[in-house]
Formats: structure tokens, C-alpha cells, sequence
């Protein structure tokens, strides 16, 4: 009995954890959900075992802990895609300000360009009266 | 905002660490087109490529902060396009494989009515050769891409491309910066949007830096990922192409 009371306690742990990341926005609430599930079930079938056994029985598996084995590897697996599918979309969001970037830097560039020909007549002259009042000061 | 009556083309160079060839190619392009405007999409470069088309006269340059590859450069390329009214864009490889004076083929092409213009180097031009796996891949796409677009296309890979508006708007919104998503998912992307595709024969040039890979290894992966690529983007859904583009089309 002192296995699975140190099971729940490990699964309220990590519930407790991932709550106090969220609070920090450390974690975003998308992401936190499917862990908080998760321990929660893992704690449910800490509290009842039997449903374990029951389960496996329903599955065709032996061995129940093959069958949490089974589901743990697979609950990895479904985060590990979750995780490559957002940073493909964060990938295409860095993809799009890089462009956007990109193009208002030229755009800008362009501007002073245009400017550029009084610009650089008038830069001499500003230059100066920037300097004047410094000499002035002591 | 009047817009001038003849259409205006954009010449879009995607350069990836081409500092040494580029200075060429633009004098090249300044030569035989004076006066089309020509856009260097700097994509991320460690050497000095934006140098280079900065002390250039005639270009100008589009300066990406990170590596976004052809696709991602391209569609920088497009968006500059739509956003300063041309009506034309054309693509041209920084290497220095592309001639120059084959740009005014590409474009009779766009002007005979083709929304997208290639310029096929296995077309009957040249001698460009290629043998093996990496031969029996490139005629799969040519095969596969051929019945998409009812047309005869012989080199899907091309990076010397031509469009007009419409497919300026389309590709502004939607280039694949996948590998192969430059050549052919764009190709099937226009196919599906009901463009119309042609190609015309170039020649291509002895590429002045490296040289294309012929393993037998190489070819393979090639063939494989050629393959992922056009499943992929022939099967996958589709987003109805942009408002601009049918309106313009219509009124064409």
C-alpha cells in the first residue's frame, strides 16, 4: 500500500508544479492541460489499482503494468508530435516577420534615400549648429 | 498613384552567399535590361553578399535577418512585388547559371498569356546533362507535373521562373519554403489554382561556384524526398486562391 501512496503523492506533486508554472505563465494553459489530465489519471489509478487490472483485462493485456507502459508511451509519443507541430507554426511566424522585417527595412532605406539629397547638403550644416551651442556652453 | 501603361517587371535574385559571382550577374542583368527594377533577396548571408548589392547602382536589396531558403526569399520577393504594384516578377538564380538575355523569353511567354513562365534547361537549349537516379527523378516530376498542369514540362526544378500578377498575389500569400516547395509544390499551387503554366527553352551556364552533386546515394534521397514533396502537395487542402488575383484576372 506504501507504493501507491508514494504514487499519488509524486502525481499531486507534479500537479501542484505544473499549477505553479502556469501562475507564472512559465507554461501556457494549452500546454498544462493535457499533463494536469495526465497525473490525474495516473493518481485515479493509484487511489483504485484494481481498475488497472480491469482495464487490461478489457484490452487483452496480460500484465496490467504493460498496458500503463503501453499508454504511457503512447501519451509521450501524442506530446512529442504536439510539440513538433508548434514549432513548425512557430517557425512559419518567424518565417513571416523575417519577410516583413525585411521588407520594411528596405522600405525604410528607400525613404532615406529619397531624403538623402537635401540630407546630405543639409547634414554639414546641422552638424554645425549641433556643435555651436556646445562651444558656447563653457 | 497613376500607374504607367507598359507592365512593370521586377526581377527577384534570391542570393545565399553568392558575394563572388553576384557583382557579375547584376552587371550582367543592368546590361542587357536598363530599365527593370531588380530586387537581390539577401537570404541571410555570413559573407558579404548585402555589401556587394549595396555598392551596386542598379539593384536593390532585400535584406533578410535569418537563412529562409529560396522559398522563404522568393515569397519575400513576391510580397515586395504586390506591394509596389508590378505586374511582373522574374526569377533568377544569383549563380550566374541564368543568362540574363533569356529574361525577355520568359517574359514573351508571360505576354502570349501564361500566368507562370518556365525556363526549362532540358528543353532542347544547352547541353545541361544529368544521368541516374537524380535523371529518373526529375523525369518522375516532369511526368507527374506535366498531367497536373496539361502541359509538356521537362525541368521542374528550375529556378529561373517568370509570373504575372495573378500568381504574384498567389505566391505573395503562399510559397513553401520546403525543401523542393520553391519548384515544384509552387508549380502544383499555381496548377490548382487554375493558372496557366507554359515553358520556354534557356540555356543554361557552367555554374561558377560548386558543382551539382551526381552520387548515386545523393540521387537517391533526392528521389525519395521528390516524391514526400509531391504527395504532399498534391493531396494536401487548398486555400481558395486570393479575391486580387480572380478580380484582376476577370477584368484582364
Amino acid at each position: 500500500m506504501t507504493g501507491y501512496a508514494f504514487a499519488v503523492a509524486l502525481c499531486v506533486a507534479l500537479v501542484v508544479f505544473l499549477l505553479v508554472l502556469l501562475r507564472t505563465r512559465k507554461l501556457r494553459e494549452k500546454y498544462v492541460v493535457a499533463w494536469i489530465a495526465l497525473a490525474v489519471g495516473v493518481c485515479a489509478l493509484s487511489l483504485f489499482p484494481d481498475v488497472l487490472g480491469t482495464l487490461a483485462g478489457w484490452a487483452g493485456v496480460q500484465t496490467p503494468s504493460n498496458l500503463l507502459f503501453a499508454a504511457a508511451l503512447l501519451v509521450l509519443l501524442l506530446v512529442c508530435i504536439q510539440l513538433s507541430a508548434e514549432i513548425t507554426e512557430l517557425e512559419e511566424e518567424t518565417r513571416t516577420l523575417a519577410e516583413e522585417v525585411a521588407l520594411l527595412r528596405l522600405d525604410v532605406e528607400r525613404g532615406l534615400g529619397q531624403a538623402r539629397p537635401s540630407a546630405t547638403q543639409g547634414t554639414p550644416a546641422t552638424t554645425q549648429l549641433d556643435e555651436a551651442p556646445d562651444q558656447q556652453q563653457p | 498613384m497613376s500607374t504607367p501603361v507598359p507592365p512593370r517587371l521586377l526581377v527577384v535574385v534570391p542570393a545565399w552567399n553568392e558575394e563572388a559571382v553576384l557583382p557579375h550577374v547584376l552587371d550582367e542583368l543592368t546590361a542587357h535590361l536598363p530599365d527593370t527594377d531588380v530586387l537581390v533577396v539577401n537570404d541571410g548571408s555570413t559573407d558579404g553578399t548585402a555589401d556587394v548589392v549595396r555598392a551596386h547602382p542598379g539593384a536593390m536589396l532585400l535584406d533578410l535577418p535569418l537563412n529562409l531558403g529560396v522559398g522563404g526569399a522568393m515569397r519575400a520577393g513576391f510580397r515586395f512585388a504586390q506591394r509596389h504594384g508590378y505586374d511582373r516578377v522574374v526569377q533568377l538564380d544569383a549563380d550566374g547559371q541564368h543568362n540574363p538575355a533569356d529574361v525577355a523569353r520568359v517574359v514573351a511567354l508571360l505576354d502570349e498569356g501564361a500566368d507562370v513562365a518556365i525556363g526549362a534547361r532540358f528543353a532542347g537549349e544547352g547541353d545541361y546533362q544529368v544521368r541516374g537516379p537524380r535523371r529518373w527523378a526529375m523525369g518522375l516530376l516532369s511526368a507527374v507535373l506535366s498531367r497536373t498542369a496539361a502541359t509538356r514540362l521537362t525541368d521542374t526544378t528550375s529556378g529561373f521562373r517568370g509570373a504575372n500578377a495573378r500568381a504574384i498575389a498567389l505566391f505573395a500569400r503562399d510559397y513553401p519554403a520546403e525543401y523542393l516547395g520553391d519548384t515544384v509544390e509552387s508549380l502544383v499551387i499555381a496548377c490548382r489554382a487554375g493558372l496557366r503554366i507554359r515553358q520556354t527553352p534557356v540555356t543554361m551556364r557552367v555554374r561558377a561556384g560548386g558543382t551539382p552533386s551526381h552520387s548515386p546515394g545523393k540521387a537517391a534521397i533526392f528521389l525519395g524526398r521528390a516524391v514526400l514533396a509531391l504527395v504532399v502537395a498534391l493531396s494536401r487542402p487548398m486555400a481558395p486562391p486570393p479575391a486580387v488575383a480572380l478580380a484582376e484576372g476577370a477584368s484582364r
